[in-house]
């Protein structure tokens, strides 16, 4: 059972990997991966925005599709909504599993479809000006691996 | 009243995060998008918006607008 949240306030995620590595215990490997805020660049704040209806059921559904595919013993999705810092995270995503390929996949996986199929839109402040920011061609093109 | 929602850079278009409209009978899309602003009906109408009504994809083609819908058009994502 997938552990996956929509997070409206900054997480912990040195926290929540202790807690994840617990409850997995008879997990061999974890695999995560966490995406933050770039401090530099200009970047003042980043915002994620979501769309209610769509987020989080979409979210659930990767976990599924996730879990379904390799052999896991447990997956944590947590990825953040509302104005962000540099330095904080975004996104936090972990698998457990028996052997450890499984996990780097699964987590590899759910980290694609997140960036460029989950229903986030963001847009980042440089000075007193707010882009939207759209996904790159890389970014489907990560997504095509996996069809 | 059905409720547009406008997502991503379309907020930034249409002014607003939604709008009612003042529907008295299942509208076709293509109608109630000229009630619009040229620029924002545009942008809605756009090959990479999709849609949902009240949390369902929909296709735009032939899609017909009801009363109570909540239609959001969502522009491409990007999370993570």
């Amino acid at each position: 059972m997938a552990d996956v949240r929509l997070a409206l306030t900054p997480f912990d995620p040195a926290a929540e990997m202790t807690a994840f590595a617990a409850a997995h215990g008879g997990a061999g490997g974890i695999v995560s991966f966490l995406g933050q805020v770039r401090v530099g660049e200009g970047v003042t704040a980043l915002e994620l925005r979501h769309y209610e209806p769509l987020t989080l059921p979409g979210m659930i559904a990767l976990a599924a599709s996730t879990e379904a595919r390799w052999p896991l013993a447990g997956l944590l999705m947590i990825h953040r909504s509302g104005v962000l810092h540099p330095g904080e995270p975004i996104v936090l995503v972990a698998a457990a599993a028996r052997h450890r390929r499984d996990a780097f996949a699964a987590a590899d996986f759910a980290m694609d479809h997140l960036k460029s199929e989950a229903w986030f839109w963001k847009r980042e402040q440089v000075g007193a000006v707010w882009r939207w920011i759209e996904p790159r061609d890389q970014d489907y093109a990560d997504l095509a691996r996996w069809t | 009243m059905a409720r547009l929602v406008f997502l991503g850079r379309l907020e930034d278009i249409a002014g607003v995060p939604d709008l009612t409209v003042p529907l008295h009978a299942p509208t076709a899309l293509a109608d109630v998008l000229t009630t619009l602003p040229p620029a924002l009906s545009e942008a809605l109408a756009g090959p990479k918006v999709r849609l949902a009504r009240n949390g369902e994809l929909v296709a735009a083609n032939g899609l017909m607008v009801n009363e109570a819908d909540e239609l959001a058009f969502l522009p491409p994502v990007s999370g993570g």
